[in-house]
């Protein structure tokens, strides 16, 4: 627990490409040692910049199985430990209205209930006297099962991963815990001021039901059993919805023999169909949660965002790099820098892989600035949409994603990362690709239009958290006011 | 539970893995890989040979934080770790010699206001207003020379990625990453900005650390429990205070006191660079030296003198609030270079580490108490005696109060039961693997070579506290817990979620205007 103060918090918004290239921006000739003295450099221009080391990155092999496992071998021999990801299809978007919460009590027992040979409690012992891990955890479109052993310890570790995969117990005991656990997160869920900024935001953006923003309550946490659990096993755990990754200190032949040993003989099950959506534009306007234990607000402004499949998302990640991203960014200066108004500011339009994420806009400050912050927020969209962009500015955003490129490949675990989630979205393996290149050709005038395009300042879904006795200004100020309640429903019994 | 089977394998695992451990990962096969340089100015340079990719981290490691602040100046440390962002004399500005004309002015005008605005005998407000005004007129002017951000904005523009800093009790550290053929561009950048630092924009920035404590401190109930925790435990050392500053002095203190922390402490012997990626030691060191070897010597500031006197009482805080109960205590206990340092590490492991752990095991799994129970075995830092910490988040229906039993149960069973061979052996193994995972990532490595480097004299002891680790023996482990986990060393911190009536809302924490 240790405690530091930084200078940012982790930026605010999805993009999950952190961007750049290789290549000098500037064209600089040969390298050469022999620069001037350090005391004679006026500007940090004069710093020569060489071409960089020729590097090929080692991409993983992919195996594909008859029964439609998918599996990336990805050899790494730097340190004596071997590592792996199963990611299987069908997660919290999918899990029926009434049971929501599910996909955690699944994840969250999965592991801890043992296998059919084993209690979760032994496995403990084995794993922690081998230093080994084992877990599983819930996402929202698909379920995790990972494990990190020294490299001496797989032949033990390995088959502590296949029978959880093919012969998981999910024992009572362990459900309950799992249970217990997630209704007392539900106790703690209005605690802190970022937790209900988010959760409500989302609500706002996707609508309250959506798969993407709905929330367990205790009833529906209360409604899961463990049939439910062994259901969803059976229904989605089938080599066909299964994409599997491995990297480390191994001999690639040996692993695939016994990837194949243990998996080529498992059935193929039925292909899983993720839930289908049907998305709706917010409904614009203010919205406010009181909190009356804090001095600071949180204010977010929220849309629907885009699919990373959208041509135009090199464009928004240009225009999100230079309004929102970084230290740099146009956010960052003016309402941090420059006022002093905030701590945390920052956003851009959200894409997500294959569905649209969420655009959202969001920055904390003092309960007697919130309305300020408003104004100030409102400006910066305002001239992003309507002022343009400025060619510099532009060039900025895109120097900083291309020469940051490299940093996609710094090392194996990240390519074979990135490859598997190609994978399981059905994007072109040389993505990664594909967005330096459509980077490359961003201009100005995409930029612009991607503003007009996605960003409209009438119709974001402004969300205020905060304590409204000290506001420099009521919300009404800037429209008609909904109140939203977060009380949580009382527990049954 | 009947793992007999398993424990019988764990020894000859055990054994075979440390071998495998000593073979490949050991000081030996790193040194091969490091270079240590300190520079005629006292300045120290680590480097680590490490091609996996085109690129490499840093982290600059200054050794002083908010440990080394007085009364008055607390948040001094973290608030030049921010200013450190606003550029030098060239860059960041757009006229130098008029902007540094212009910021003594506002050095002075400020100095005017604070003065009397702090009178505690015939303050004047309408004086008070006057002096306020001129100081706000003059960052106004100050301001036209300013081109925000310029440093960050050739980092980021340069590919620079992970850009960040932070500052706790200990140290401030600076960080980032770059593609491997902007090794000059940064040695040039990261050396101007401790070599010509300029305080522009401070009271601005002031204002955006004032957001971060109200963030992370003040608007947080953790954050509350925290502060008040500390500032129970402690009744002298500077660990009682909070890093990011007491209220009333995030609202005085000058860029000239910032100035001044800085000279004081930012001398080339009382900083460590590192850097980890893929160069070659023997082109990289004369490149670096260049360029690090510009920053002037001074005198290395002095040790810090006060020591916290022992406990004698148990000392308990208890804030009542509207959101969910949290438990904390903790039990003094020696700085890192104590002998018996390893021995808390193993009891901290033992404690709350994994699955296996004995906090875990009986309030989260067995007495389904506590969403989480876990430790800490130095907290707030390390290199000044420091705490003990557990901790436990209580399941709903139960009150923090009710934490301390079964987490005082688990403390006396230490006190008066050898640990078994097999969990002893476990939480060594354990250890070890968790070195090594450590040691995949550029700046992970900076790190822990550069705060290894700083806090003992030599990145080995990276691995030697694991050697160290391995000498634990049971009877080590009782005879600590005996003298640490007493009564009279305890404080305990505790938010008990008070009766949600309207009536009695608490007003927000922390706003003295």
């Amino acid at each position: 627990m240790k405690h530091v103060y930084r200078l940012l918090v982790p930026v605010l918004i999805a993009t999950c490409l952190s961007l750049v290239s290789a290549q000098s921006s500037r064209s600089h000739a040969k390298s050469t040692r022999n620069t001037s003295s350090a005391g004679q450099i006026t500007s940090w221009k004069q710093i020569p910049i060489p071409p960089l080391h020729p590097f090929n990155p080692q991409q993983p092999r992919r195996i594909e199985l008859p029964n439609g496992m998918v599996i990336f071998l990805q050899e790494d021999h730097e340190l004596p430990k071997i590592d792996g990801t199963i990611r299987i299809r069908g997660g919290g978007r999918d899990v029926p209205a009434g049971k929501l919460g599910m996909a955690g009590i699944y994840g969250g027992s999965w592991r801890t209930g043992g296998t059919k040979n084993k209690t979760g409690d032994e496995l403990d012992d084995f794993l922690e006297t081998r230093a080994a891990r084992v877990e599983t955890m819930a996402g929202i479109d698909s379920m995790f099962l990972f494990w990190s052993s020294l490299k001496g310890d797989f032949d033990q570790v390995w088959p502590v991963v296949v029978d959880l995969l093919q012969t998981p117990e999910f024992r009572q005991d362990k459900i309950d815990l799992a249970k217990r656990q997630i209704m007392s997160a539900i106790s703690r869920r209005n605690d802190e001021i970022s937790q209900i900024t988010q959760r409500e935001s989302n609500k706002l953006a996707y609508g309250p039901d959506s798969p993407y923003a709905r929330t367990a309550e205790y009833p529906t946490v209360a409604a899961v059993t463990r049939e439910d659990l062994l259901n969803w096993h059976k229904r989605t755990v089938a080599p066909n919805n299964v994409i599997l990754g491995v990297t480390g200190d191994f001999d690639p032949l040996e692993m695939e023999r016994r990837l194949r040993d243990a998996f080529a003989n498992w059935p193929k099950g039925e292909q899983f169909q993720p839930v289908k959506t049907e998305f709706h534009d917010p409904v614009p306007g203010i919205y406010f949660v009181e909190k009356d234990d804090v001095n600071q607000s949180e204010i977010s402004m929220v849309d629907l965002g885009i699919e990373r499949r959208n041509p135009d998302y090199y464009a928004v990640e240009v225009m999100n790099e230079l309004f929102g991203g970084g230290f740099s960014s146009r956010l960052f200066a003016n309402i941090r820098t420059k006022q002093g108004l905030a701590y945390f500011v920052g956003g851009g339009v959200g894409a997500e892989f294959d569905h649209l994420g969420v655009t959202r806009i969001s920055m904390g400050t003092k309960s007697s600035t919130t309305a300020a912050a408003i104004d100030a927020l409102k400006k910066q969209i305002n001239d992003l949409v309507q002022g343009g962009v400025k060619e510099s500015e532009v060039k900025k955003a895109k120097d900083g994603i291309l020469n940051s490129f490299i940093f996609e490949f710094d090392s194996k675990e990240r390519v074979q990362d990135a490859r598997m989630g190609y994978e399981f979205y059905g994007y072109p393996s040389d993505f990664l690709e594909r967005f330096r290149a459509g980077v490359e050709k961003v201009t100005v005038a995409d930029v612009e239009r991607v503003a007009r395009k996605y960003i409209h300042p009438e119709k974001l879904a402004v969300l205020v958290v905060g304590n409204s006795k000290d506001f420099d200004r009521p919300l009404s100020a800037f429209g008609k006011v909904t109140t939203i309640d977060i009380t949580i429903p009382q527990a049954p019994k | 539970m009947k793992p007999a089977k398993f424990r019988l394998l764990a020894v000859p695992l055990f054994t075979f893995l440390f071998a495998s451990i000593v073979h490949s990962q050991d000081i030996s096969s790193f040194e091969k890989k490091i270079t240590v340089k300190k520079l005629a100015n006292g300045l120290t340079v680590l480097v680590m040979e490490r091609p996996e990719a085109p690129v490499f981290s840093f982290f600059t490691h200054v050794n002083a934080g908010s440990a080394q602040e007085v009364i008055g100046i607390t948040g001094l440390a973290h608030m030049f770790e921010h200013m450190a962002f606003k550029g030098t004399d060239k860059i960041g500005t757009t006229n130098y010699a008029a902007e540094k004309v212009a910021l003594a002015k506002v050095e002075k005008a400020y100095a005017a206001y604070l003065a009397e605005s702090l009178k505690e005998v015939g303050r004047d407000p309408k004086k008070v207003a006057q002096l306020e005004k001129a100081w706000q007129d003059a960052m106004e002017n100050a301001q036209q020379y300013v081109i925000p951000n310029e440093f960050s904005e050739i980092v980021e523009s340069e590919g620079g990625v992970g850009l960040n800093a932070f500052t706790d009790w200990d140290e401030t550290g600076y960080f980032y990453s770059f593609p491997e053929n902007r090794l000059e561009l940064w040695a040039y950048l990261e050396s101007e900005r401790f070599l010509y630092p300029v305080m522009r924009e401070f009271y601005k920035e002031r204002d955006v650390v004032y957001e971060e404590r109200r963030l992370r401190t003040d608007s947080s109930p953790q954050g509350r429990l925290e502060e008040q925790f500390l500032a129970a435990a402690y009744t002298a050392h500077p660990y009682g205070r909070p890093v990011v500053g007491f209220p009333s002095d995030l609202k005085a203190f000058s860029a000239t006191d910032a100035s001044n922390f800085y000279k004081k402490y930012y001398v080339p012997a009382n900083i460590t660079v590192v850097v980890v990626g893929d160069l070659i030691a023997s082109e990289a060191l004369p490149i670096i030296e260049k360029y690090f070897g510009r920053l002037p010597n001074g005198p290395a500031p002095e040790p810090l003198r006060t020591r916290e006197p022992p406990q004698n009482a148990i000392r308990e805080v208890v804030l009542h609030e509207r959101s969910q109960p949290f438990y904390y205590e903790g039990y003094h206990r020696p700085d890192l270079h104590d002998p018996d340092s390893a021995v808390y590490d193993v009891l901290g492991d033992l404690l709350s580490k994994g699955r296996t752990s004995r906090l875990y095991r009986s309030l989260v799994r067995d007495k389904q108490i506590a969403l989480s129970a876990g430790g800490d075995s130095s907290f707030p830092g390390n290199k000044y005696p420091s705490l003990f910490f557990c901790f436990a988040t209580p399941v709903q229906g139960h009150t923090a109060a009710e934490m301390a039993a079964p987490i005082h149960e688990e403390l006396d069973k230490l006190k008066t039961k050898d640990v078994g061979d097999t969990e002893l052996q476990s939480v060594k193994t354990r250890a070890k693997a968790d070195l090594i995972r450590g040691l995949a990532d550029n700046q992970g490595l900076a790190l822990q070579l550069g705060l290894n480097q700083s806090l003992y004299g030599d990145w080995r002891e990276l691995f030697r506290q694991i050697d160290r680790i391995d000498k634990v023996t049971a009877a080590d482990i009782r005879r600590v817990a005996t003298k640490t986990f007493v009564e009279e060393n305890r404080t305990v911190a505790t938010l008990e979620t008070q009766a949600s009536d309207p009536q009695t809302a608490i007003p927000a924490k922390g706003e003295q205007q």
